[in-house]
Order: C-alpha cells, then sequence, then structure tokens
C-alpha cells in the first residue's frame, strides 16, 4: 500500500545511486532522466503506457520484497530500490527479445536489440514471420494523439493482429501516416495512390493515403524506414 | 416485505409447507446437467402423471446434487416415508413409479437410495423426515448420504442444492437464509465482519486462494465508493460447480455479498456471469427481483439504513475476461484485457473505484459463516485451508460429477472412495487440477492432501476446482499440448512472453509428438516455462506454462521416448503410432465397414489387412474388433508412411 501514502518527492535509489522521483511519476522515467539505460519497445513519452512488450523489466525492492515489475508502469515511491540489470532481468529480458526474434526476424530493430543482448539467432522455430510485434502504438497513437481510432487490435491470442475495425476499409483513416512513423519495426507502410477517395486501408498493414484534402497534395515516401534510422 | 426476524420467520415457515409439503411432491434435478441428460422431458411426464391425481400433489425443480453420473434423477417425497431418488429416470418409467408410489407400493427399478434425515449446516439442525408405514422395499434401500460417492462429502457452499427449488425465496429463507445477514446488519459492526471472515481462514474460491477477509479489509482501507462483484465468468472447459451454485442456489451469492457489501461499505454489487449460462442468469434474475420485492435489496434492509442493489452483466465468455482487471474492464464496455497497473484492485478497480471482487463459491460460503462463526468454519480442512472446496471430477472415473469435500482429504479418496476409480480396470496415471493452467499430478503423490498449498507444492494449483483423472491410455506430451492450445487461443494476446511464448511452447509441443522434437527442446521447455512465468503480465501467462512444466517433472521419460525412440508409450500420438491386424482375425469385415477411410481390405474369412498410407489411426478398427485382431503399435512399424 505504499503507493499512496506519501506526497511530492521520493528519494529512493537506482543501481545503488540516490535518485529523486515525484509522486505519479515511473520508474521508467525518472531513470531516463537520470541516464539509465532501460530497454523499450511499447512505451513512446506522448502515449499511455501499455506494458506489453516486458523489455523494460526492472528488479525493485520494498522492504524485504524483491519483485520484476515493468519500469514504464511502476510508479516510484521512497525508500524502493531499483536495479536496472540484475541476472534475473538480462534473463528474462533475453527471454523476450529471443521470442521476438522468432516472430519478427527480420525488423531490423529487433535485430539490433537482440544482438546486444547477445543473441544472434533465435531458437525457436519461425512460426509466423511477421514484422509487427504488436507493441501497440500506431493502435494508441491513432487513437489517443490522432482521435481517429481508425486501427485496433483485432482477435486474441496468437491470431492476434492490427487493423482498421471489423477489417473492412476505414473511413475513419485521415491519411496522416502517425501509425507509420511511430511503427518500431516498419511494420506499416502508406502508399501514394493518388486518388481522390479517403483513406482506406487495403491490408492490415499496408495503408493507402489519400491527397491531402487541404493542399492538393500528398508527399510521403512509399516506405517508410522509421524504425531502421 | 422482510423488516424483521420475525419477518423472516413467517417466510421461512412458508417455505418449509412448500420443501416438505403435506401431499406428494416428485422433484427433479432440472440444472444443465440434469437437463442435458434428459430432466425436461421427465418433469413434463411427470407433471403429466400429476395432473391426472389431482389432489394438491405437487412437482418442483431442483439444482444438482453433484450425481451427475445418475441423472436425470427424481426425488419422490410422501409424507409418512423418507425422501425416495431414483436414478436414469426415463419418461415413460414415471407415471409407473408414481402410482405405485400413491397406492403405497414401491418400483424397484432404478431405485437408487433414500433420504432420511438432511442436514441443515446455517442453522446447524437436522431435518428428519417422520417416518410411518415405510413399505420394506424403501428400508430396505441404502441411505444416499451413505453411498460411497456421498460418504465423505460434505456439501456446505451446495447446502441447498438438489434440496430447493432455486427459484423459490422462501425455500431459501427456511434453510436459513438471509439469517446470516440478519445478524450481520443488526448485531456486528463491519469491521467486526471482516474479523470473523478472516478468523474463519475462508481463501478465494475463483483460484488464487487469496485470504477473503484480508481482502475485504485492504477494499475497506481504501478512500472512494466502493463496489462489490461476482466472478462468475468460470472460463475453465470441464468445471460446472459455480454455475451449479448459481442454478441450484443463487440466493446464497447474493446474501454472501450483501455481507460483504456491508462489511467494506459498498452500496452496488455485480455479478459478472458468463453468456453461455442462460439458466444460471434467469435464476439470478428471478433471485435479485424477489430480493427487491422483499426487501433484502434495495433501501434501508432490515430497517437498519444499509442500501445494497445488485446488477447482472453477461460476458462474452473468453477465459482471460475471468481474470480480475480483464473482468473490469468488461463490465466497463471496454476490450477484456488485463491491465497494466500495478495498483490492486481493492485500491482501484471498476472504474479505478475500490473493489473487491470474489468468486461465486466464495460468496457462498458467506452467510454460512455468518450465521455458525468463525470457529466452527476454521475447524473444518486444514489450518491453512479452511472449510471445504467443490470439484468437478471428470475424465477417467467410474462415478463423475460434481463433489464438495472438505480440504484435506487425499486426492485418492477423492477418486478412489468418491469416484470409485479408474473404468474397465485401468491404472490411474495422473489427475490434472485446476483447470487449464493446472497441472499434472502423478500416482506416487495420490496420498497428497488436497489444500491450496499442497497443490502449489506439487507444481499444480487448486484454479476453480476442475479435476481431471487420466488413466495409462493418455499421453502426457499430448495432454500437455492440448492444454497449452487452449491457452494459446485464449490468451488475450498483448503481452509478449504470453503470446509469443505459448505460441513456441506449443509449436514445440506438436514437433515432439509428431516425433520431430529435439533433447536440447526439454531445456528450452523449461526455460522458456520460467521466463514466461517471471515476465508475463497477467496470472494468465504467468500460469500457463504449468501443463508443460509438471509434465515435464513427473513424466520426463514419456517425453525422451517421444525424442529418443519415436515412441508414443500411452499409444495415443498419431504420427508415432499405427495399427495392425495380427493373425486373430477371423474375415469378419466389421472394421473393413466400420473405417471411415475404406484404409482397410480383405474378403470375408481372410486375414484383412491395413493399407497404412491410407490409415488416419482413428483407432475405430480397434474399438469395434470382437477378435483382439487389431494391434495398436506404440511405435510406428510402417517405414515409407507419412510420418517419415
Ligand atoms: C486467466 C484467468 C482466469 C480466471 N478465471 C476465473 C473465473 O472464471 N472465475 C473466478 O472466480 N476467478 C477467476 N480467476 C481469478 C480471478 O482473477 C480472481 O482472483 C478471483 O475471482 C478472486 O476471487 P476469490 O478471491 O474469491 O477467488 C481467473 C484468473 C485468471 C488469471
Ligand atoms: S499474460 Fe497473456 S492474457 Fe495476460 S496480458 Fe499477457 S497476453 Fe494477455
Ligand atoms: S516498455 Fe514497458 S513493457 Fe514495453
Amino acid at each position: 500500500m505504499s503507493h499512496a501514502d506519501w506526497e511530492g518527492q521520493a528519494k529512493f535509489t537506482i543501481d545503488g545511486r540516490e535518485v529523486v522521483g515525484y509522486k505519479g511519476e515511473t520508474i521508467l522515467e525518472v531513470a531516463r532522466r537520470e541516464g539509465f539505460d532501460i530497454p523499450t519497445l511499447c512505451y513512446h513519452e506522448a502515449l499511455e503506457p501499455y506494458a506489453a512488450c516486458r523489455l523494460c523489466l526492472v528488479e525493485v525492492t520494498t522492504g524485504r520484497r524483491t519483485k520484476l515489475v515493468t519500469s514504464c508502469i511502476y510508479e516510484v515511491a521512497p525508500d524502493i530500490e531499483v536495479k536496472t540489470s540484475t541476472e534475473r532481468v538480462i534473463r528474462n529480458r533475453k527471454a523476450v527479445l529471443e521470442l521476438l526474434l522468432a516472430r519478427a526476424p527480420d525488423a531490423s530493430l529487433i535485430q539490433k536489440l537482440a544482438r546486444e543482448y547477445g543473441i544472434e539467432k533465435s531458437r525457436y522455430p519461425l512460426v509466423l514471420n511477421d514484422k509487427c510485434i504488436l507493441c501497440g502504438l500506431c493502435v494508441r497513437a491513432c487513437h489517443e494523439i490522432i482521435g481517429a481510432s481508425a486501427i485496433g487490435f483485432i482477435d486474441r491470442g496468437t491470431e492476434r493482429h492490427v487493423g482498421p475495425p471489423i477489417e473492412r476499409l476505414s473511413e475513419r483513416c485521415i491519411g496522416c501516416g502517425t501509425c507509420v512513423y511511430i511503427c518500431p519495426t516498419a511494420a506499416i507502410t502508406l502508399k501514394d495512390v493518388s486518388k481522390p477517395m479517403p483513406g482506406v486501408h487495403k491490408h492490415p498493414y499496408d495503408y493507402e493515403a489519400p491527397d491531402c484534402s487541404i493542399c492538393g497534395e500528398m508527399n510521403l515516401e512509399s516506405e517508410s524506414k522509421v524504425g531502421e534510422k | 416485505m422482510i423488516k424483521s426476524l420475525a419477518d423472516l420467520e413467517k417466510v421461512a415457515s412458508e417455505g418449509e409447507r412448500r420443501i416438505h409439503p403435506p401431499h406428494l411432491k416428485v422433484m427433479v434435478g432440472a440444472a444443465t446437467c440434469g437437463i442435458a441428460s434428459g430432466a425436461k422431458d421427465v418433469i413434463h411426464a411427470v407433471e403429466e402423471t400429476l395432473k391426472q391425481f389431482g389432489n394438491g400433489a405437487a412437482s418442483a425443480r431442483t439444482g444438482c446434487i453433484g450425481m451427475c453420473y445418475e441423472e436425470p434423477l427424481m426425488d419422490i417425497l410422501k409424507p409418512g416415508w423418507p425422501r425416495i431418488t431414483y436414478s436414469h429416470v426415463k419418461p415413460e418409467q414415471v407415471a409407473e413409479i408414481l402410482s405405485a408410489v400413491k397406492e403405497g407400493k414401491v418400483v424397484k427399478e432404478g431405485l437408487l437410495g433414500k433420504i432420511e434425515e438432511i442436514e441443515d449446516y446455517t442453522r446447524n439442525t437436522r431435518y428428519r423426515y417422520p417416518l410411518e408405514n415405510v413399505p420394506p422395499e424403501i428400508a430396505a434401500v441404502e441411505n444416499l448420504f451413505g453411498l460411497e460417492f456421498t460418504a465423505k462429502q460434505q456439501h456446505i457452499a451446495m447446502r441447498n442444492c438438489g434440496i430447493i427449488d432455486p427459484e423459490s425465496i422462501e425455500e431459501y429463507i427456511a434453510r436459513g437464509g438471509y439469517r446470516g445477514l440478519y445478524r450481520v446488519l443488526t448485531e456486528m459492526k463491519p469491521d467486526e465482519v471482516i474479523d470473523m471472515v478472516d478468523a474463519s481462514g475462508l481463501r478465494g474460491r475463483g483460484g488464487g486462494g487469496f485470504g477473503t477477509g484480508r481482502k475485504w479489509r485492504y477494499c475497506k482501507a481504501a478512500e472512494g465508493y466502493r463496489y462489490v462483484i461476482c466472478n462468475a465468468d468460470e472460463g475453465d472447459p470441464g468445471a460446472y460447480m459455480d454455475r451449479s451454485l448459481l442454478e441450484g442456489d443463487p440466493h446464497s451469492i447474493l446474501e454472501g455479498m450483501l455481507i460483504g457489501a456491508f462489511a467494506i461499505g459498498s452500496q452496488q454489487g455485480y455479478v459478472y456471469v458468463r453468456a453461455e449460462y442462460p439458466l444460471a442468469v434467469k435464476r439470478l434474475e428471478k433471485a435479485i427481483d424477489d430480493a427487491r420485492v422483499h426487501g433484502l435489496l434495495g433501501s434501508d434492509i432490515f430497517g437498519t439504513g444499509f442500501n445494497f442493489d445488485l446488477r447482472i452483466v453477461k460476458g462474452g465468455g473468453a477465459f482471460v475476461c475471468g481474470e480480475s482487471t480483464a473482468l473490469m474492464a468488461s463490465i466497463e464496455g471496454k476490450p477484456g484485457e488485463p491491465r497494466a497497473k500495478y495498483v490492486h484492485t481493492v485500491e482501484k478497480g471498476l472504474w479505478n473505484q475500490p473493489t473487491t471482487l470474489n468468486n461465486v463459491e466464495t460468496w457462498a460460503n458467506v452467510p454460512v459463516i455468518a450465521v455458525r462463526g468463525a470457529e466452527w468454519f476454521a475447524s473444518i480442512g486444514n489450518p491453512e485451508s479452511t472449510g471445504t472446496k467443490i470439484f468437478s471430477l471428470v475424465g477417467k472415473v467410474n462415478r463423475a460429477g460434481l463433489v464438495e469435500v472438505p480440504m484435506g482429504i487425499t486426492l485418492r479418496e477423492i477418486i478412489y472412495d468418491i469416484g470409485g476409480g479408474i473404468p474397465e480396470g485401468k491404472k490411474f496415471k495422473a489427475v490434472q487440477t485446476g483447470g487449464p493452467s493446472g497441472g499434472c499430478i502423478p500416482a506416487n503423490l495420490l496420498d497428497l492432501e488436497v489444500d491450496f498449498d499442497r497443490l502449489w507444492e506439487a507444481g499444480s494449483m487448486m484454479g476453480s476446482g476442475g479435476m481431471i483423472v487420466m488413466d495409462s491410455e493418455t499421453c502426457m506430451v499430448d495432454v500437455a499440448k492440448f492444454f497449452t492450445e487452449f491457452l494459446k487461443d485464449e490468451s488475450c494476446g498483448k503481452c509478449v512472453p504470453c503470446r509469443e511464448g505459448l505460441s513456441q511452447t506449443h509449436e514445440i509441443l506438436k514437433r515432439i509428438t509428431e516425433g520431430e522434437g529435439q533433447e536440447s527442446d526439454l531445456d528450452l521447455l523449461e526455460e522458456l516455462g520460467k521466463a514466461m512465468q517471471d515476465s508475463s503480465l497477467c496470472a494468465l501467462g504467468g500460469s500457463a506454462p504449468n501443463p508443460v512444466l509438471s509434465t515435464l517433472r513427473f513424466f520426463r521419460d514419456e517425453y525422451l521416448e517421444h525424442i529418443k525412440n519415436k515412441r508414443c508409450p500411452a499409444g495415443v500420438c498419431t504420427a508415432l503410432i499405427n495399427f495392425e491386424i495380427n493373425e486373430n482375425c477371423t474375415g469378419c469385415t466389421l472394421c473393413v465397414r466400420n473405417c471411415p477411410v475404406d484404409a482397410i481390405t480383405g474378403e470375408r474369412k481372410q486375414v484383412h489387412v491395413i493399407d497404412q498410407d491410407a490409415c488416419i489411426k482413428c483407432g475405430v478398427c480397434l474399438d469395434v474388433c470382437k477378435f483382439d485382431a487389431v494391434t495398436r503399435n506404440t511405435r510406428n512399424t510402417h517405414s515409407g508412411g507419412k510420418s517419415q
């Protein structure tokens, strides 16, 4: 119940160093401000945290209990001890990355992160081969920032994927390209079809763009490489 | 309107007259399990027959008493006789049985047993049927509660199932109903109620086994508009104890929730029921309506100023919606996905307000504790796991059904004494407890005492109380694959370890069952399973590796047989086995005619042959052969076939 009983500032430690956080801040926010390196895939400072990739795991000790938590949603409190790279943290981050590499072997960001953790090749069989890692950044950006809610998650379990509601061409898409820009693995592409029609989703990850209704021009590259820059 | 104890007693005597009327009464078990085995036609036949009898004879529907293996069940109450029970009743027998009873005679066929007295746990009394002129056939028949199936059971949560008409609030009250609420509202302070539940040792029956009193205390300590919720999602395939309670005794759940609401200071509750339970929903709706009419829901209950009301929310039926945060998201109209927050729902739950969520069976225990007190409840079961637990005992067991037993009973007692052992004299191999993400417990642990902590230690869990018995013809790798596949489809798919981990676990298990596994797969499965336990977002992913990890722990050799010797010892994994016809064959052509893919050839009176390339290994030939002429090879002797 430690969350509720304090106001203002919290002094605590990250990897032994004393830091200060404010009520409502997450470990990740404080850690990044203080220059600690915690990898993330589903976190974006402009969006509600989602805690799905599980890469930002850290160990937190409160009182006598030590537990593994996702730092992107764990709110700071006085006197907690945070450790960002214990054996348990690294082991679980590696497990996540190896699973993601098996899902998206062609995504350069995943390859790079996996390599940083010493994984060249996943031991798991190739089941899907999908660049989309379901981090939900595009879905949240479209909903929270653009307000269009033109894409969402469809199905559950291993069938889960991103697409327009009921997988029909979405009238709600305004062709802004935010999803393309925010996607860390370049799984979404935008095509300039230069047709006078509203933005349509042809394929869950191929979004065709309309002419801009204001300036009449559409000037986007056909393959965004955001994640690979 | 019921405002006082005297009002309650008045309704109770009305109910008493309905439960034990001064005339002939016939009851048919009409929970979903009864209806599935044909109770509706029996009810119809009973009604038709009684119509002809005239003079006050009545029929009633009751819930499930747990003897699902004997259904349809018909109970007859005739003044002066004990209650007698007929099993496997067919509609065409009804008129004969009832006419005989009317004349004071007895049809012996189908007569299962009698009940001379019924325990009333709430009021700590026994109802004894007044006996006179009992025919010798009935005097001689066994006492139902002395039958092996029932002798070791103790129906506390199920106290009214099969005894009362679940749609009658009067009958519920006649069995001590709403006395607990009355006592709590008029004699106790909320904190005293919490202390009492805490001291009773009651732990959540929905799976986690969290202390119910403790949960209430945390919730009460949190500021806000508090809610109570009943988790009636029951997503485990094959489990139906919560459904039986809802269908057989809905008021016990309402009363439990009312008591909980008073304890934590809540005015609004929800029952989250899966939409696939239409009968449960209907009976709950009736119970809520009746409680409102009698002033037991609404404002100023028992004139104490306590207000509380309830709403039913129907769930879409996804397994993960039983998880507390997913369930609350679903009530709020959001997608039923677990939420990512480290604040507990007792502090910030439904609509971010403090929320107490308990399972159906947990709630059903509360009213009895309120009347009988904490000490009595704590005296049942084991010190750390008090009271009873309902299990749905299914699988390779002679008597399948719902059993409510004191905690601490051994697996052996449940499976052999109550369940009657394994059919056809086969060998017991394992019992799977805890639902899809539970674990498998092997024969050498049959004397394990069943409680929350012992099951955890054995790598399994209590879960909501599923218990699937497996015999020697069950392949444990196949079992692990089956549950993993279920979880893979039911995971919400949000977080990486659960979604990708289940997908990979399933893929690896699949290749092992197809004879393509490697020895290193076993370490990989264990490593992955541990990571899933450690890093998944919710308890679905956290417990999903249990089927694999527990079978690896107890049945590793069986995995290795699949991998090293390409052999499925139980003869289940189709890629690794084959069927052959041996010299016992008399050439009767029965298998030829039954093979669904016409893979068997052979003339009359000639030994038949299975075309190994066409055979789909369904085993029908083995099942139909009367001469033991079909052999199931646990290693595929046919080289060059598809499985190469
Ligand atoms: C995937 C998953 C499914 C669950 N399904 C159910 C369910 O069907 N019924 C239930 O009562 N609890 C279920 N639970 C447990 C609930 O989250 C919660 O712990 C329980 O309802 C609390 O009540 P209790 O303390 O009375 O057991 C489930 C948990 C998980 C992780
Ligand atoms: S553990 Fe599974 S069910 Fe739970 S949030 Fe993650 S993906 Fe969804
Ligand atoms: S960044 Fe925290 S879980 Fe993805």
